[in-house]
């Protein structure tokens, strides 16, 4: 692993100077985006077919976001009833081949036949950041936010750690620290468990008008940043000119995350290592649905209620 | 007609017990304490299907309020009229059915509201869910009816 990391470390060495170059014109691009973009959700694209699987936005994303990594104290609190689990990852900060709560963002390997060729494509994987994002309208206590910009996140200030954002995540994305949090001041044995962590896309940077660091760190400029409806018209021209696949414009109700890959999407969900902390590539149904479908149906509540109390008079009055 | 009263209250009773049940399955608890893991209560577990029970006994509970409400003020209850409890529960569950509206609203797509304002919302309902179940549980214990 360690060697593979230094390999690709002097890959990425060698064409960082030229990839500034071209990065800094879609960087201005991105900033333009993100002031002109402001009425639109922000969504980002990502060509697979370029990424080289270097991991330099992984150690981006680790380096900006470290003082937003969980620092839990020990020994952790004893929980009821005692089989609650106790997730720690504070040990195991270096590890980058899944997500965790120090790695929000990993690069996920496919072995895919491309054009009758056995290939390699690597696939950065994080949260997809939904339209409609589960993890933030479910929250129960709204630890979990979605900003106007469409980025979703977590507040590590309010977040309990129940683990429900990742329960009702189609991808399973946010990951658990014991040992921090506000539980820690509640009732640590009775209720909550940490705190929930994953990609923020870098809000207090597109505060500022910076872009993520994922983004800005990527020397083959895997990703662009942009107001949704610009993003799907590029992931649906590039599509076209690759004669390859969108993911994340349908998945669960839309999201504001698009993949454009020259395999089928379901090949490269059969080919991924999927498990924990590592999200599939498979089709996902709007998982909210249902109960945007119960709400609008809601509304006939009170009507039904107010018809039948006046259908109740008229039949008496009529009777009498 | 004492019949019909009867029914009214097993529907309440039920909706109250079926929103509650489902409102606390918002909660990560059932399955912490293993309550979802005793057979048949699997669901309690799940928090898509809590969310719509949630929803559907939300709609029950709109529909009784409405019905009792207008049936009340277009028939009267024969000279009876409503206690000081009674008010009480009234008002906590118009402020139940409002904060959960709102939520309603809250969860519909391309919904964005300011943090706080979904922080005290989620509070408001939690507290006003606790209100009525003291509330009722008082009424119970010392027979205390919603109109005399």
């Amino acid at each position: 692993m360690r060697s593979q990391i230094s390999r690709r470390a002097f890959i990425k060495g060698s064409i960082a100077a030229a990839g500034t170059v071209v990065a800094g014109t879609g960087i201005a691009k991105a900033a333009d985006a993100l002031v002109n973009g402001k009425k639109e959700p922000l969504a980002t694209l990502l060509d697979i077919q370029k990424c080289i699987g270097c991991e330099e936005c992984v150690r981006a994303c680790r380096d900006v976001n470290a003082a937003k990594y969980p620092e839990p104290e020990k020994p952790f609190p004893k929980m009821y009833p005692k089989t609650v689990p106790v997730q720690d990852w504070s040990d195991k900060r270096e590890v980058m081949d899944r997500l965790t709560p120090y790695n929000w963002l990993y690069i996920q390997h496919a072995f895919v036949s491309l054009n009758g060729r056995e290939t390699e494509l690597t696939i950065p994987r994080r949260c997809m950041h939904c339209a409609n994002p589960p993890c933030v309208k479910l929250c129960p206590w709204g630890a979990a936010k979605q900003e106007k910009n469409g980025l979703s996140r977590i507040d590590a200030d309010l977040c309990l750690g129940g683990s429900k954002c990742k329960a009702v995540c189609p991808w399973s994305i946010p990951e658990r620290q014991t040992g921090v949090g506000l539980y820690l001041e509640l009732m640590p044995a009775l209720a909550g468990n940490g705190v929930m962590y994953k990609c923020d896309r870098c809000y207090n940077r597109l505060e500022k008008g910076e872009t993520p660091a994922c983004i800005e760190a990527c020397p083959e400029n895997v990703q662009t940043i942009g107001p949704r409806r610009e993003i799907l018209e590029q992931a649906h021209t590039l599509a076209k000119e690759i004669n390859g696949y969108v993911y994340g414009e349908h998945e669960n109700g839309g999201t504001h995350t698009i993949y454009v890959s020259p395999v089928p999407f379901d090949q490269l969900n059969a080919a991924i290592e999927k498990g924990k902390g590592k999200p599939h590539l498979d089709r996902v149904e709007n998982m909210m649905a249902d109960g945007t479908n119960l709400s609008r149906a809601m509304l006939i509540a009170p009507l039904a209620g107010l018809a039948a109390a006046f259908g109740k008079f008229y039949l008496k009055s009529k009777e009498k | 007609m004492k019949s019909k009263g009867k029914t009214r209250s097993y529907i309440y009773g039920l909706i109250l017990f079926l929103i509650t049940l489902s409102g606390f399955g918002q909660m990560p608890i059932f399955s912490r304490y293993y309550i979802a893991s005793i057979p048949g209560l699997g669901w309690l577990g799940e928090f898509y299907t809590t969310h719509i029970l949630h929803y559907a006994s939300a709609a029950g509970l709109i529909f009784l309020a409405v019905y009792v409400l207008f049936d009340f003020v277009v028939q009267g209850a024969g000279g009876k009229r409503i206690t000081g409890s009674g008010y009480l529960k009234m008002g906590i569950i118009a402020g139940l059915i409002i904060s959960g509206g709102l939520m309603v609203v809250k969860n519909l797509p391309g919904i964005y509201w300011d943090h706080t304002a979904v922080i005290v919302l989620d509070l408001t309902h939690l507290g006003f869910c606790m209100a009525l179940l003291m509330v009722s549980l008082y009424t119970l214990i010392f027979k205390k009816s919603w109109v005399k």
